[in-house]
Parts: C-alpha cells; structure tokens; sequence
C-alpha cells in the first residue's frame, strides 16, 4: 500500500497538545491527514497504526497517563492491538501505553527532578523484528528533541534482562553534539524507546514529530517516522 | 451580617485614602456596604486603576498603520499580514512570585496567555523577563527555582513554547523579584474579540473552574509594599490549573469559531468585579448578576467573597440570545462549568443579587470615570557625570577580563532555566531561547514573528530618560538581529513606591524615553501593565521598565541566529567605525565587577542611529549577505564575540585598535551596535556605505578553539563555554 492510503488515527485527549504536530508530520510525510479521534470515542474505523501523542492528557496531576489509559478510546485501541494492530506513542503517548499495559515498565520522574527540553541523541538497537526499526539503520544515530517531566524508565532487573534478551530495546540515549549528559531523565540501561514482544507496539519519551525539518532545527525524527510508516506500508 | 456597612478604616484596610473613602460616600449618596466598598477599593487599586501612571501613559505613541488594537483591551493586536494580526501582552505577577514562587508564576502565565486567548487568538508563543536578588542571597535559590518551575509547570502544560525572555540577578530585588509573563497569539484580523458588552438583556455567562476562596483580592495586596508580614498573605495568591486553562482555552477558541460570543472578558486581577464591571462599562450599560448562580467551590461564600476571588481559568461572557445552547454544549464537550449567572441591563449599574436580597447595587460610572488619577510630584533629575574609560580600567589582558565576566551570574547560560520550558511544543520552533529574539512560524505559512523582552536597570537607574529609551532600542535590535521587521512594543513597568518623588521621577522620565524611542523606531505601545510599590521595608527596586517587542519576517528561511556557520568568515560590527578605539564603560557590566559600579551617565541613545543601523541590518539579512548576527549588548564587543564563538563552536583572531584605551573598546556598551558574520565582508560594506552606517572589520572566524585578541592574548572558547554553563547549575546545587 502506499503511504497516501494508510489509515492512521492520531489520539486526542483533552490535554494532548501535541496531537498537531503530530498530524501536521504524518501530513507531510503520507501527503494525507490522520484522522484526530477523541478520547471519547468507544471505536475505532479500521487502521493501520494508532498514534498516542505527547502532551498531558488529563493535566497528569496523578500518575502521568493514568486517568488517560482508563479512557473509552483505549479499549478500542487495546483491541486493536489485540489484532497485531500497530500502536505508537510519542512521550506522554508512552507513558499512556505503559499504564495500559501494552508496554512494559514505568515512567518516573526524571533523575534531575526537573523538566527537560533539548535535542537528544538516539542509537537505533538491533530488536525483535518491529515495523518501528526494521527500517532504520543501527550505525545511523538520531538526533531530536525530549521535553518532559517524567521520561526516567524503570523496570526490575529481571524485566531489563528480558528487554534486552528479547531485543525490546529500541531506542537508547547516547552521546552526540547536545550540550549536557547524554541521557536526560536518568532512564535505566538508557532507554528512550521500547517495543512490545511482538514488536507491534512502540513507546518513546523524544518527539520525532517536532523534528521534520531542517528550519526546526533537524529532520531526524521525518527520518523516524518515515521509515516507520513505510515498513507498516510495505 | 455577612455583608456589614463599612467605615473609613475597613476602607483603609483595603488600601483606599481618606479622600477615596469621601468619594465613594458622595458618589454613592450613603455608606457603602462591605461587597461595594471591596469593588471599589479593586477597581481603585493602582494595578486596576493606573492612578499614578496613567499621567505618563497617555504620553506614549498607540497608533501607527500596523496597530488594530491598542491599549485597552485585553491585550494588543497588530497587523503582519496575509489577513493574521499579532495579539501579545506582558504582564506582571511579582508580589504573588515572592510570596509562593511556583503558583504566582504560574498563574502569573495562565493570565497572561488568558489575556490573549481571550481576544480569539490562539496563543503561540510565550516568553517572561525575571529579576532576582543577588546570586548569594539565601532566598534566591528557593524563588528562582519555584519560578521557573511554576513558568514551565504551566506553560509546558498548556502546550503553549516559551521560546524566549531575560533573567537577571540584583540585590535590589532581595526582597522583591520581579516575575514578567508576555504571551502572544495569532488571530484572523476580521475575528479579534473584544470585552464591551451590548445589548441589553443579552445573557452574561460563567465559564471554567469555579471559584474558591484563593486570591482574594489580590490586585489591593499587589498595590501595596511589602514587609515582614507579607508571609502572612499567602492567601492572597491563586492556585492555577494548567489543565483546566488548557479546557477553557480549547473551549473558548471552539465557540468563538461557532459566532456565538459578543464580549468576552477573562477573570483576572480583581476576578469577578473587573470582567463584570468593565465589560458593562465599556458597552456604556449595566449588568446584573446573581451571585447564587455562581459555580462555587466551596459553601457559604459570600458576596464580597465571590466577587473579589481570583480563582484561575475563569472567563465571563456575554452571548448572543439564540446562542446558549450551542455553547454549553462545546462547554459540556470540555467539561468545563457553563453557567448563565445574569444579564446585560440598561441601568449603568452593577447590581447584585445574594441569597434573595441586593448585595450591591451601584452605578458604574464613578467605578471607572471617578477612578482617581494622581499626578504625584516628581524631582528635577540631575544627570551623573560621564566615566572616563582610564579612570577605572588597567593593563589586564582582555582575555582575563573576559574569562571572569563570561563566568559572572550576568552573562553566564541561562541553560538551566530554559531547559525547564518546553520551547518547541506547536512545531514551529525555528529559534528558541538562546538567541537575540525568539522566532516561531506562522503556523502553515513562510513568514515568522519574532519576539523578544528586555531591560537594563542600572542604565534606568543612572538615566531614566536614557535607560527607557535604551530598553526599546535593544528590544528593536533583538528583533532586527534575526532579520525582522520590529512592529510594537507591549511594555512592564516595574517599579516603586509612586508617592515617592525619586520614584515617580524614575517612572516618569523613562515612560518618556520609551516614548521617544518609540515613536522614532516606529514600534508603538500596543498593550501593558503597570507594577508599583515594589519595596520591601521602604527599599526600592532597581527601575525595570521591561519592553516586550514583536516583529515580523517575510520567510523564516532568512533568518539568521547567532551561530555562525563555518570558519573563515569575516566578523564585522554595524554601527562603529574603524577608527574606534575606545568605549562608553559608564553603568556597564564591565563597571560593575571590576570596579564597584561608580555612579556615572549610560550609554546615550542615538535613535536616528538605531533605525538607520537596523534596517540596513534588516536588509542585509533579507538578502542574504549575513551569516549569523548578534546585538552587542551586557559586556560589550569581547562578551558579543565570544557569545557567537561559543554558539558556533568556533575560534577567532580580532584585531586590536592601536592607542585608546583597550579595556573601554573591548567591554564598552555603546549603543547601536551589532556584530555580523559574514562571508563577503566588500559587498556589505559597500552597501553600508550606501546607506550612511557605520561598519568596520574587526577579525576572522577560524576552526581553533582560541580566541585571540591581537597576538598573546587569548582565550579558550571551551573553557569559556563550561565556565558559562557551569555558574547557575552550580548556584543550584549550593
């Protein structure tokens, strides 16, 4: 199929705020507009990949994404995954996608107990087969913004060996020209992006959505994307 | 009696004067009632009323072919084009900022970001000017670490950039900060919303959280100094919600789409009684309400209670009479209160109902026709002498004094603060904090605004009339440095006590000077706000009249940063000529660390000087001779270039002037000026020639990590770099 005729919905809760920049990226990528769903909504029209967007979808007092993940939308998203259906969330996306269980692990407050917004820079890992890398190269780092509060990703010891074993790690923060650490929450083993076991499902604390572009400081997260939407395509 | 007959000393609690208290008595004909006289003691306040300023206010330029909106309103608007205006505001929350750090910024962002929604423009951008005691005072790591946080706990929420703003440290604010929130938007120029009410018997609706007992009547504590026992007034500052603004933000741009909404007027300083009372006033009617109708979020609140509440992410608004219901559906879809509490009246008085009796009924006319305006006396300013470069420089290396300045809490990275804002949220980013002005994208288009805040006290201290003028001026060059055209300007006055003579002085010597320079630089004043009685214990702050300007450029993909791109390049400074060999050090960064700060003149202002150097730099960008550009400002030319080495990680040989004093050319803050990169150094001097502006070539960018000035005196600019980012991070840790 190509890209133009992919059926792609991009969440909306009421405090997503990058549920914009989001559709405008797909926009630009597919040449088509995502379809932006509410958080109401108990269904889904049939889709290729359900996007999860960045933001603080319910102000996030309480634990970031909890009150999101028990919303009616998601279980229309939770069977849609259940169908081998792709599902992507970008930041507070992945923090949601953890509280519903789609994705392992937690989403603690950053190590420096402060919020953050600067450019990272991303290793691609070699994983399980996943539409979300099988694209992208391992030898190619990626460079694009993280902006939260809560991006410090946990698990137990023996949950990490698992990731790393089944090749869940997709993402990992590494050293490249941004002033600073290299890893800005402090997120075990350096994570910032994780699939599920079968590789369908993806969570990433940076927004490759604000990077498509050179004027925006970089393209790297087009680069993403693209090669994420292609493989969903192919 | 929840509602007592008041005497002079209640109205004295509030902050009213025995002749204000005589007033409202004839005015009103009898003594007013607790709820009434708490109205007019707000409106009457010098944050709602401007009594002390408004004298000098009236003396700045509004109008120009850009402006569509002046001050007034809710906030300013100006044309740039393709049919969109520019909607922006500044506004302060120092008082509240003292008392409780995070909530009083970040309800000091609510406000202002409701300020602009509120005229229908989708808010896209924010940015603040901060002012702090000195580094090692024991309160400035607390304050300026709820500050920041509270800014970013909002904004970063409401998914709203800050992609800029200044942040300074004096001891004159030791117990006073000063925390300024400007926030713009775009609208549609033919869709801009405005707060007079019309139509008679048109409904008045509540919308947004309810209200509570936070914040009650704040405008009065704002216009009061401060003491010992201003913890004490914790009360007084609101809580703000940055999901609930974020619903009532979506709320209110969705209806205004739907051509529901009359006025609309948001419930900031002074809640309930300013949104009611102007909105009457300006549609020159009355309004009745019936305060039982109130969403409350408590019981028993009484009227004087409900009315002087500041309880965040409130609007009122008055819609047309067919149009209830499809609003309190798009209010229902964001869950969010809507509730019909009275309606629009021909009376010219504000009435209002409680518990099946009248609370208040007054006219509305002397509530803001009768606000008293004072014309305070002021003293004859008597200029400081002019500092001669050699009676406080030496032999140093330039390179040593630069390597100590760059470290000072002055010019070392805000990295640790802007990091804490979410700077690219909305995707159309192109500079964020860091720069000279931050620039966003016109959301779908080619053409990009840029902003910026800014202010040097001590120039406004040693010359208010220079120090006013010199703030516009350097928010002008901000916007030129990127490569765009500056518009107007939205202004923060912050200062102190009026009723004394030297600080009224102060105010109004430098409103003049703004004035002035912004009539010359074609930048009229579109919006603002006005901050007194910032003293504690009988101490003033350092003047801080904060200029907030916004420009426009035709296509982002001219625009030029700081950083220059590749070595090689000539650097070249608008503004000076080749035989300069000396500077203004009068008032500049340079005399304060090196030489204990001796009271002499600042830098003089040459404005013809700076229109003709900005627009020739304008141009210069436009077509594309410029690499990177940077205002030469705190710190002078050294502190310029070795900003631009470190933000391209780059190296450079300057050229020093033979004679002179090195010290004043290196750090002299002379005014006008601006540093260029550029790879071909003929054609823009040629052009400059054209235009009567003075340039001169004063070194080369090469891939070193050295900054030399002549031969031997050098610098490292990483060592530069880790010592800049290295000063705030460590005040942070202690």
């Amino acid at each position: 199929m190509s890209l133009s005729s992919m059926r792609i919905a991009v969440l909306v809760f009421p405090g997503s705020n990058c549920d914009r920049d989001m559709m405008v990226a797909i926009e630009r990528l597919t040449g088509r507009r995502p379809a932006l769903v509410w958080h109401k909504e108990s269904s889904l029209d049939p889709i290729d990949l359900a996007i999860v967007p960045g933001g603080f979808s319910f102000g996030d007092y309480l634990r970031c994404g909890a009150l999101a993940a028990r919303s009616p939308v998601i279980d229309a998203v939770l069977d849609h995954a259940a169908r081998g259906g792709a599902v992507m969330g970008v930041c507070n996306g992945f923090q949601v996608l953890v509280e519903t269980g789609l994705l392992p692990g937690v989403l603690m407050q950053n190590a420096g107990l402060k919020y953050v917004c600067r450019n990272v820079t991303l290793k691609v890992c070699e994983t399980v087969d996943s539409p979300f890398t099988r694209n992208l190269s391992v030898d190619t780092p990626l460079t694009m913004p993280v902006a939260h509060n809560e991006g410090n990703y946990f698990a137990t010891d023996d949950e990490l060996a698992r990731l790393e074993d089944n090749g869940q790690i997709a993402f990992r923060y590494t050293d490249g020209a941004a002033w600073g650490p290299a890893n800005p929450n402090g997120a075990a083993l350096d994570i910032a992006g994780i699939v599920s076991s079968n590789g369908r499902v993806m969570g990433m604390m940076p927004h490759p959505e604000r990077a498509i572009s050179a004027e925006l400081g970089g393209s790297d997260g087009a680069t993403l994307l693209r090669g994420c939407l292609e493989a969903l395509a192919s | 009696m929840s509602n007592p007959e008041m005497t002079f000393e209640n109205a004295a609690s509030m902050g009213l004067s025995k002749d204000e208290w005589e007033l409202i008595l004839t005015r009103l004909g009898r003594t007013p009632n607790l709820c009434e006289l708490g109205i007019f003691s707000a409106m009457w306040s010098e944050h709602c009323s401007y009594k002390s300023s408004k004298r000098w206010l009236k003396t700045m330029p509004v109008d120009g072919p850009q402006v569509i909106e002046g001050p007034g309103e809710n906030a300013g608007a100006v044309d740039i084009g393709d049919g969109l205006a520019a909607i922006f505001k500044i506004e302060s929350h120092n008082h509240p900022s003292y008392i409780e750090p995070y909530q009083g910024a970040a309800t000091g962002v609510g406000g202002i970001l409701r300020d602009v929604f509120t005229m229908g423009a989708r808010p896209v951008a924010l940015l603040n000017a901060l002012r702090f005691g000195a580094a090692d005072h024991e309160k400035t790591r607390h304050l300026l670490g709820g500050v920041v946080s509270g800014i970013g706990g909002y904004g970063n929420c409401i998914g709203i950039p800050t992609v800029g703003g200044e942040v300074n440290f004096d001891p004159s604010y030791n117990g006073n900060i000063l925390v300024n929130a400007m926030a713009v938007g775009l609208a549609n120029s033919d869709r801009i919303f405005r707060s007079a009410a019309t139509g008679p018997g048109n409904p008045v609706i509540y919308v947004g959280a309810k209200t509570g007992r936070d914040g009650i009547h704040g405008a009065t504590m704002a216009s009061a100094e401060f003491s010992d026992e201003t913890e004490s007034k914790r009360p007084t500052v609101q809580v703000g919600d940055p999901f609930t603004g974020k619903l009532l933000m979506e709320a209110c741009l969705e209806l205004m789409a739907s051509d529901s909404v009359l006025s609309i007027q948001d419930m900031g300083a002074a809640g309930l009684t300013s949104s009611s009372v102007e909105m009457a006033s300006k549609g020159g009617l009355g309004m009745e309400i019936d305060l039982d109708l109130v969403p409350a979020r408590e019981d028993g609140m009484s009227a004087y209670e409900l009315m002087l509440s500041e309880s965040q992410e409130r609007m009122l608004m008055v819609l047309k009479p067919d149009a209830t219901d499809t609003a309190r559906e798009i209010f229902n879809k964001w869950d969010l209160d809507f509730m019909p509490i009275g309606r629009v009246t021909e009376t010219g008085r504000l009435v209002l109902l409680k518990d099946g009796g009248t609370a208040c009924d007054i006219p509305l006319a002397p509530l803001v026709d009768d606000a008293p305006e004072y014309d305070r006396p002021t003293v004859e300013f008597t200029p400081h002498p002019t500092l001669e470069s050699a009676a406080i420089t030496n032999e140093a290396p330039i390179s040593d004094i630069l390597g100590r300045l760059m470290q000072t809490i002055d010019l070392a990275s805000r990295r640790w603060i802007y990091e804490q804002y979410d700077s690219q949220v909305m995707a159309d980013t192109i500079q964020g904090p860091g720069g000279d002005a931050g620039l966003i994208r016109v959301h779908g288009s080619n053409r990009g605004l840029a902003m910026t805040t800014d202010c040097t006290p001590r120039y406004v201290e040693a010359d208010p009339r220079i120090g006013g003028a010199q703030a516009v001026a350097e928010a002008y060059r901000n916007i030129c440095a990127v490569g765009a055209r500056p518009l107007a300007i939205t202004n923060n006055l912050n200062f102190g006590n009026p009723e004394k003579p030297d600080i009224m002085t102060q105010l109004a010597q430098s409103v003049i000077g703004m004035g002035e320079a912004a009539r010359a630089l074609d930048t009229p004043v579109v919006s603002g706000n006005v901050s007194l009685y910032n003293e504690t214990d009988g101490r003033a702050i350092r003047p801080c009249p904060v200029v907030g300007m916004v420009g426009v450029i035709d296509d982002i993909a001219a625009a030029v940063g700081v950083a220059p791109k590749k070595s090689g390049q000539t650097l070249m400074v608008i503004g000076q000529n080749d035989s300069c060999n000396d500077g203004w050090l009068g008032a500049s960064l340079y005399a304060r660390h090196l030489a204990d700060e001796p009271l002499a003149a600042p830098p003089p202002v040459d404005l013809d000087a700076e229109r003709r150097h900005g627009e020739f730099l304008q141009a210069q960008i436009n077509k594309g001779h410029i690499a990177a550009a940077h205002d030469i400002g705190d710190g002078g030319l050294a502190v310029a270039v070795a900003e631009m080495c470190i933000a391209g990680g780059m190296g450079a040989v300057l050229s020093c002037p033979e004679g002179g004093n090195r010290h004043g050319w290196a750090f002299g803050e002379d005014q006008g000026r601006y540093l260029v990169a550029v790879d071909d150094p003929d054609a823009v001097a040629r052009a400059a020639n054209d235009m009567n502006v003075d340039i001169t070539i004063i070194g080369v960018l090469n891939g070193d990590d050295e900054l030399k000035f002549g031969s031997g005196d050098a610098i490292s600019v990483t060592q530069m770099k880790h010592d800049a980012e290295a000063t705030i991070p460590a005040l942070m840790q202690g």
